[in-house]
């Protein structure tokens, strides 16, 4: 008789394994839990994720926190998928920028505004638990993150202060005003975000795929992120690019790099 | 090149591994260089290190890099773990970075717990030092497999064969005591690169593997297929009059058909279907796969249920109500007998309570011995006892068994607990098993709308104690605070009848009322406890007891105010020598040095209640 074997785990495999894991711990230990669905390439993995996790559904909401800027390409997406994928979404609106700390430089101010629409969704739901798609190789500041990420009253991070987080156990503290930001994908690169669209053909916005000579590596607001030159049109062009690249994925948003500062700062108050 | 050659569906995953040493034997430099080396740096970071270095004038400092990358210059330390990823020919590795500073225990835990293999940076001519200890004790308490030593700052000795060789012996004695098996010792200069990426020609007697090679030749992660199968349930869901059974499978493999037992109930099932969702249909399912099982019978299993195969082959599960474990201690306090947590192992929650501490690791010299606390940051080994036995697989290095991880009521992990088996009970002893409260403080806070805590009021006779407690007691509850007095005259009513007054009773009676404050302050109480306790080392005895919600209150009259007040004629009669070991005359008063508070009662009584009833309040409604 000749059995079956196990499929041997590759590396995507691997990564999926863990989200799922995590995502199944989120879900089961963080009520009410809402994912945050930016409509950029990372969060739709997560979403596909979680229809891993459950069975094909999302059970819980997602959320989209719009800024009213964002590519008329974006919204269209999320009417589409909304529906595809039959998800719960709640939209969050965001306060005009001059209600925004004044001593951010712009581009960190704008980005702020989702900081502050993101803020009143989960108080106005009483959300515990945040799912979010940061991943730690997009920027040194989210290198230090923990897969179950305290936020403390008024939704701050203590960088300086973290819980111990091994052996796949995720410190769950509670106390009134606090919730928990879930980073199911911390341990993916760029790199396997692609390489796992391309294996499970998760649907994109065509703004990442080249146009007359220019593609976006990331999706921020209109007027905070710079497409790069490049040609690739495809995803095996732009795993292929992504191979000899050796520039940072966020070089094209801008507030990355007003001061030395102003990302850990937006983090601290609450950014993703 | 990357692992592009590879067919897509064999690319492994990167090998994490974890650097570790004493802060300035050159973990830094050594991560900036093998970066270098392994031409894994970003674009323009080299000509930017170079200019930095110059700058102060300064041959490559290879640790700016780390700088770099990571936003720590304010601290000139690295405070938490980070992870950089290299490539060495064709495998990827991922660098975690874990801080050499005690402090940053848990940061480094949290860094190394997952690592595959670690390099422990060892400055040749100092030897190893305190962290180097500290360091090697966690890598085999956490259970790291690989350890590859690097001596570095070799051209210090000149790579003189001779000295290396003492060197080497000294850190392979200290590791060998902690039963750590090291894959190389190698003689190394991370600043100029010496057996780092290529051989060193000042070390031509050297023939062992430069770094890089030791690290290609790291085995990948142990198969764990051919063990026995092991599933904790994580979640049980209910989809469209389906119910799936989640988790992940933590070792061995698992086929639509076979017989499985359901966790420490016994009960049977055969798995119906593996269920997974926009994935190639497969009836077996191995280690580190999410899935989820449709059962026959239909059963429902709790989370935490350990699924196993009916008929086990190979070593099988331990059950016991006593464990024995290690102990790595996260906590800010120590770590003392009687304190319950809950106790996680893998998904399953058992409350537990510290029966013995057996043996603390003494870092100086990594022996054991006997002691009644374990500190912060303290190695020690521990009993567990549980409330009912529970199942698990002793912890192996490499493999998930036996990971056990402390909770604090809070929901805070606060240590690592690697279980070893099954406790054997001294003769003679009775077992107790204490059973821990399933509400947590957040649920009693939110029940009380305040926190529990114990407010302990010490001073001489008559300094006011009983006075200030009952009007603050009065005041609390109007206000919606549930409070206790646990005054010393009361329990000795009752409770504490059988106790004298002499040295030893007094002791015993402070135990007794800091036991029951504690029991009321968990159960969601602000209790004020008035009580002489003039022996500092007695209300240092009350403070462990109670732990962190303990709060000390001089009530700070001066003896003569006491005397002149006596409401009770007690002092008239100690001086009349009816009283023996009266406190203030014939027994001594010992004031705290630091209390929480200090109420000066020559001040008017309502002022007092005041100022005392508000540090309460301050306290339990923060």
């Amino acid at each position: 008789m000749s059995l079956a074997s196990p499929r041997v785990m590759d590396d995507l495999d691997q990564l999926e394994a863990q989200s799922i894991f995590v995502l199944r711990e989120a879900y089961r230990k963080l009520r009410p839990l809402s994912l945050l669905w930016s409509l950029g390439k990372d969060s739709n993995v997560m979403v596909w994720l979680a229809r891993k996790a459950f069975m094909g559904r999302v059970p819980f909401p997602v959320m989209h926190v719009d800024t009213g800027k964002k590519f008329p390409e974006m919204y269209a997406f999320r009417e589409e998928y909304t529906k595809k994928w039959n998800l719960d979404l709640m939209l969050g609106d965001c306060p005009p920028v001059e209600e925004i700390d004044p001593s951010l430089p712009p581009a960190a101010r704008s980005a702020a505004r989702k900081t502050a629409g993101l803020a009143s969704l989960i108080e106005k739901h009483k959300l515990r638990g945040v799912i979010a798609g940061i991943r730690r190789d997009e920027q040194a500041t989210r290198a230090k993150e923990r897969v179950f990420s305290p936020r403390g009253a008024g939704h701050r991070w203590d960088v300086r202060n973290q819980p111990p987080e091994f052996w796949d156990q995720y410190a769950t503290p509670y106390e009134d005003g606090m919730h928990i930001r879930v980073h199911p994908l911390l341990s993916w690169r760029e790199i396997d975000i692609w390489r796992y669209i391309e294996r499970e053909n998760i649907p994109l916005v065509d703004l990442y795929f080249a146009k007359n000579g220019k593609r976006y590596r990331s999706l921020g607001d209109q007027d905070i992120t710079s497409p790069i030159d490049s040609n690739a049109s495809t995803l095996a062009e732009v795993i292929a690019e992504l191979e000899n690249s050796k520039t940072s994925e966020r070089a094209g948003r801008a507030m990355d790099h007003e001061s030395e500062d102003a990302f850990e700062r937006l983090r601290v108050a609450g950014y993703l | 090149m990357t692992t592009n050659d590879l067919p897509a569906s064999l690319r492994a995953a990167a090998t994490p591994i974890v650097i570790v040493g004493h802060v300035d034997h050159g973990k830094s430099t050594l991560i900036g260089r093998l970066l270098y080396d392994t031409d894994s740096l970003q674009d323009g970071k080299l000509a930017q290190i170079v200019e930095s270095s110059r700058k102060r004038g300064l041959a490559v400092e290879w640790s700016f890099l780390l700088d770099s990358l990571q936003i720590e210059r304010d601290q000139g330390v690295t405070v938490d773990s980070t992870r950089i990823p290299f490539h060495l020919g064709g495998r990827e590795f991922v660098i975690v970075d874990a801080p050499g500073h005690r402090q940053f225990l848990r940061n480094m835990i949290t860094g190394a717990a997952d690592a595959e293999a670690a390099v422990l940076v060892v400055d040749a001519l100092e030897g190893a030092q305190e962290q180097t200890r500290r360091h090697a004790m966690l890598l085999r308490l956490i259970g790291i497999r690989h350890v590859i030593v690097l001596l570095n700052k070799s051209d210090l000795l000149d790579f003189d064969q001779a000295k290396i060789a003492q060197a080497e012996i000294d850190v392979r004695d200290l590791l060998g005591r902690l039963e750590i098996t090291v894959e190389a010792f190698v003689p190394a200069s991370a600043r100029d690169g010496d057996n780092i990426a290529s051989r060193s020609e000042r070390a031509p007697w050297y023939t062992g593997p430069t770094l890089v090679e030791a690290l290609a030749a790291v085995p990948a992660p142990a198969s764990r297929l051919a063990l026995d199968f092991r599933m904790p349930v994580q979640d049980v869901y209910r989809f469209d009059d389906v119910r799936y059974v989640a988790g992940r499978i933590e070792r061995g493999v698992i086929r639509a058909g076979d017989r499985i037992m359901i966790g420490s109930q016994g009960q049977q099932a055969t798995v119906a279907e593996i269920c997974r969702w926009h994935a190639p249909a497969n009836p077996v399912a191995g280690a580190g796969e999410s899935i989820a099982l449709r059962l026959e019978p239909d059963l429902v299993p709790d989370r935490g249920d350990l699924l196993f195969p009916a008929h086990e082959t190979g070593n099988a599960l331990i059950r016991a109500a006593r464990i024995r474990t290690r102990l790595f201690w996260l906590r800010g306090e120590p770590l003392r007998v009687g304190e319950s947590f809950t106790l996680r192992l893998a998904t399953a929650e058992h409350d537990v309570t510290v029966a013995s501490i057996d043996a603390v690791v003494n870092l100086d010299d990594l022996t054991l011995s006997a002691a009644d606390e374990v500190p912060p940051d303290g190695f020690a080994e521990i009993t567990l006892a549980t409330s009912h036995a529970i199942l698990f697989d002793p912890f192996s290095p490499g493999y998930s068994d036996g990971r056990g991880v402390l909770v604090d009521r809070f929901q805070r992990i606060v240590g690592g607990a690697p279980l070893l088996g099954a406790a054997e009970l001294p003769d003679g002893t009775h077992a107790i098993h204490p059973t821990a409260s399933k509400v947590s403080a957040g649920e009693r806070r939110a029940l009380h709308g305040h926190e529990g805590a114990v407010f302990w009021l010490t001073g001489l006779p008559g300094s006011g104690k009983s006075t200030i407690a009952r009007a603050a007691e009065a005041e609390l509850v109007a206000q919606g605070l549930r409070t206790t007095v646990l005054d010393g005259d009361t329990l000795r009513a009752g409770l504490c009848s059988d106790l004298g007054f002499s040295p030893e009773d007094r002791r015993e009676n402070i135990r007794r009322a800091a036991h029951v404050a504690r029991i009321l302050a968990e159960s969601g109480q602000v209790v004020i406890v008035a009580l002489v306790s003039p022996l500092a080392e007695d209300r240092a005895q009350a403070a462990q007891i109670i732990g962190q919600g303990f709060h000390e209150v001089h009530v700070d009259a001066a003896l003569e105010l006491c005397e002149q007040r006596d409401p009770k004629g007690l002092y008239a009669a100690a001086r009349a020598g009816k009283i023996p070991e009266f406190t203030g005359v014939s027994a001594p008063y010992e004031a705290p040095d630091a209390p929480a508070l200090r109420l000066a009662t020559e001040d008017e009584l309502n002022g007092t209640v005041l100022v005392f009833r508000n540090f309460v309040q301050g306290v339990v409604t923060r």
